[in-house]
């Protein structure tokens, strides 16, 4: 019992020698996301008919959208990546991608408008 | 008779990361007797049903909690599921029993490694959370989140798994169980660890029904209660025995929810056999119109939804009774007689979540 | 498997009586909640038994007093100091009182309907 102790312990001491590391070499080797991550919400801004559906389904009032200017804009920092506004939108023109939202110092929006085509 | 002194004790703890709080009546070392008080992560959440519309309190109801955030979305839909008379296609019914007893997996090893912490066996805690990072990056692989899934919805679920996904989960859980064979051995068997759960905190079966004890609490004083019976969900075509330890004390609490592990492996392994083919959603329609008590089981045991509409798209009530609500008055019984140095294991033995039930 | 899962409502009378007897035939105390209607408030009371759960239900208008089942079910202080606390019903001798300290917060009965 003692012997085979002795040798797991000896094994794996000398394993974890030689072994690479369990971590990254995180900001040089960047993380591996999986697909299906909800990481943030983009938009395919130039589809988007402002219907307001999205705004309507945040359940933390994180989206605006100003039909007459053709904006929408999301609060970052409110938004729970829940993806209930990817779910609800008719036109199929929000994403949700991998990859967390970039940290900040102070809380901001970002806006999109939409290109005017007329 | 000794003198008798209070010690206040919590809300910050070395041990214990909930915000708990407890005045603890001593004689010498002994305590007589405690007080508990919570309060300090009050948030209202029950209140912001009568704001939010029904179908978008899901995502509510799920960051209630971090780690019981699954199954306080599951109960929400399927109460309100059951006032509405929906009926969920069974692929769903599948889905959810597999992502619930994953998060009973993650849920348990995260207590394992908290009270291998508590008891200041360091080597152990890293070991129990090293196996859970496995079953958390399967949930980030299935729902694209490792603690908050969002895959409920009311009539279904949101996400599939395909068969390449099933087989991987199959693989990990075959590994988590391969790795875990070491680790029942240490809990059960190591000294160490015998000697600092062993008899304490008994609470006697007749106890525990009057308490009100739910779940691991309540079935390692004897008490034969598994809510997953009443068949909710897909577990109604499942084999799930409760898992009963008869002593009572800590060490009770500590193997039956290492048995409930590899009872969780077995039910996975069972459900994906069994997972039919079909939808995963249905059209739901209409408000809800009712009252509902749902029933499911949690991790830490028993939680009640209640949920009351009243046809408009805003419920007028929504109550959640979380385990371990329940479980704190037990937790004072079995404080008493035990000796300081044990508090914080007691504690820890009820797996308290504050966070949950102060909602 | 079908299991009991009724709501049967009784008066303010008839409530105490009703709680004992649940005690004598050893049902286990599951959860009491407060719901505000018209005028007052729904208090509900739920045991179960092996699986059989059932639910005693009564209105409480207006302040009326509630007496508290501590003296029972001794498990029912939480709860009971969560009902009176948020929704303001009038609960007396719950043993022991928390007095509006079970949660520290600073509005008084959040939970209660304004006019």
């Amino acid at each position: 019992m003692e012997k085979a102790r002795a040798f797991t312990l000896a094994g794996r001491m000398l394993k974890n020698l030689f072994r690479e590391p369990a971590t990254t070499q995180y900001p040089f080797a960047l993380a591996d996301y999986p697909e299906r991550m909800r990481g943030h919400v983009r938009i395919e801004i130039n589809d988007c008919i402002s219907c307001g559906l999205c705004m309507r389904s945040c359940p933390s009032d994180a989206i605006a959208v100003d039909r007459k200017a053709g904006t929408w804009t999301i609060e970052r920092f409110d938004c729970v990546q829940c993806g209930s506004c990817v779910s609800v939108c008719p036109k199929k023109c929000l994403f949700m991608e991998k990859g967390y939202t970039e940290p900040d110092s102070v809380k901001k929006s970002e806006t999109f408008t939409k290109l005017q085509t007329e | 008779m000794a003198k008798r002194s209070i010690v206040p004790f919590g809300p910050q703890h070395p041990v214990l990361p909930e915000p708990v709080h407890l005045d603890l009546v001593l004689e010498d070392e002994t305590v007589v007797g405690a007080v508990p008080s919570i309060g300090y992560v009050h948030r209202g959440l029950e209140s912001l049903v009568k704001k939010r519309d029904f179908k978008q309190y899901v995502y509510i109801a799920e960051r209630i909690c971090g780690i019981c955030s699954c199954g306080h979305g599951l109960g929400y839909c399927m109460a309100v599921e059951n006032v509405m008379g929906i009926e969920v296609p069974d692929r769903a019914r599948y889905l959810r029993v597999i992502w619930v007893e994953m998060s009973r997996i993650h849920s348990h090893l995260l207590w394992l490694g908290l009270l291998a912490d508590a008891l200041g066996f360091e080597s152990l805690f890293m070991e129990s959370w090293r196996i859970r990072e496995k079953i958390l990056d399967m949930f980030d692989e299935t729902t694209g989140g490792r603690i908050i899934h969002s895959v409920n919805k009311v009539g279904g679920v949101q996400k599939d798994m395909d068969s390449s996904m099933l087989r991987h989960l199959l693989e990990t859980i075959k590994d988590i169980e391969r790795e875990m064979k070491p680790l029942v051995d240490t809990f059960l068997q190591d000294y160490t660890v015998q000697s600092r759960l062993k008899g304490t905190g008994i609470l006697k079966k007749d106890d525990a029904i009057l308490l009100g004890a739910v779940g691991p609490m309540l079935r390692a004083s004897g008490v034969e209660y598994d809510t997953r019976l009443l068949g909710y969900g897909a577990y109604k075509d499942l084999s799930v025995e409760p898992i009963v330890s008869g002593d009572g004390d800590s060490y009770g609490r500590c193997e039956v929810r290492l048995k409930e592990l590899f009872q969780s492996f077995d039910l996975i392994r069972e459900a994906i056999g069994k997972i039919p083919e079909g939808d995963i959603q249905t059209p739901v329609k209409g408000n809800p119109s009712g009252e509902y008590f749902m029933r499911i089981e949690q991790p830490r045991g028993e939680a009640i939804y209640y949920v009351k509409g009243n046809g408009t798209k805003f419920l007028d009530r929504f109550r959640l009774r979380t385990p371990t609500t329940s479980n704190i008055p037990p937790l004072v019984e079995t404080l008493k007689g035990c000796q300081l140095a044990d508090v914080p294991v007691l504690i820890l033995t009820i797996d308290p979540c504050i966070s949950c039930t102060e909602r | 498997m079908e299991y009991e899962n009724d709501i049967r409502e009784i008066n303010a009378r008839q409530f105490f009586p009703a709680i004992v007897k649940m005690r004598t035939e050893k049902w286990r105390l599951v959860q009491i909640c407060a719901t505000t209607v018209e005028g007052g408030f729904e208090m509900s009371y739920s045991f179960c038994k092996g699986y059989d759960m059932r639910t005693y239900r009564f209105v409480a208008y207006g302040d009326e007093e509630v007496a508290s089942i501590t003296q029972i079910y001794p498990c029912a202080f939480l709860q009971e100091n969560e009902a009176k606390e948020l929704f303001g019903v009038n609960i007396t001798h719950i043993k022991p009182d928390y007095k509006d300290k079970l949660y520290r917060i600073d509005v008084e009965t959040p939970f209660k309907e304004k006019e």
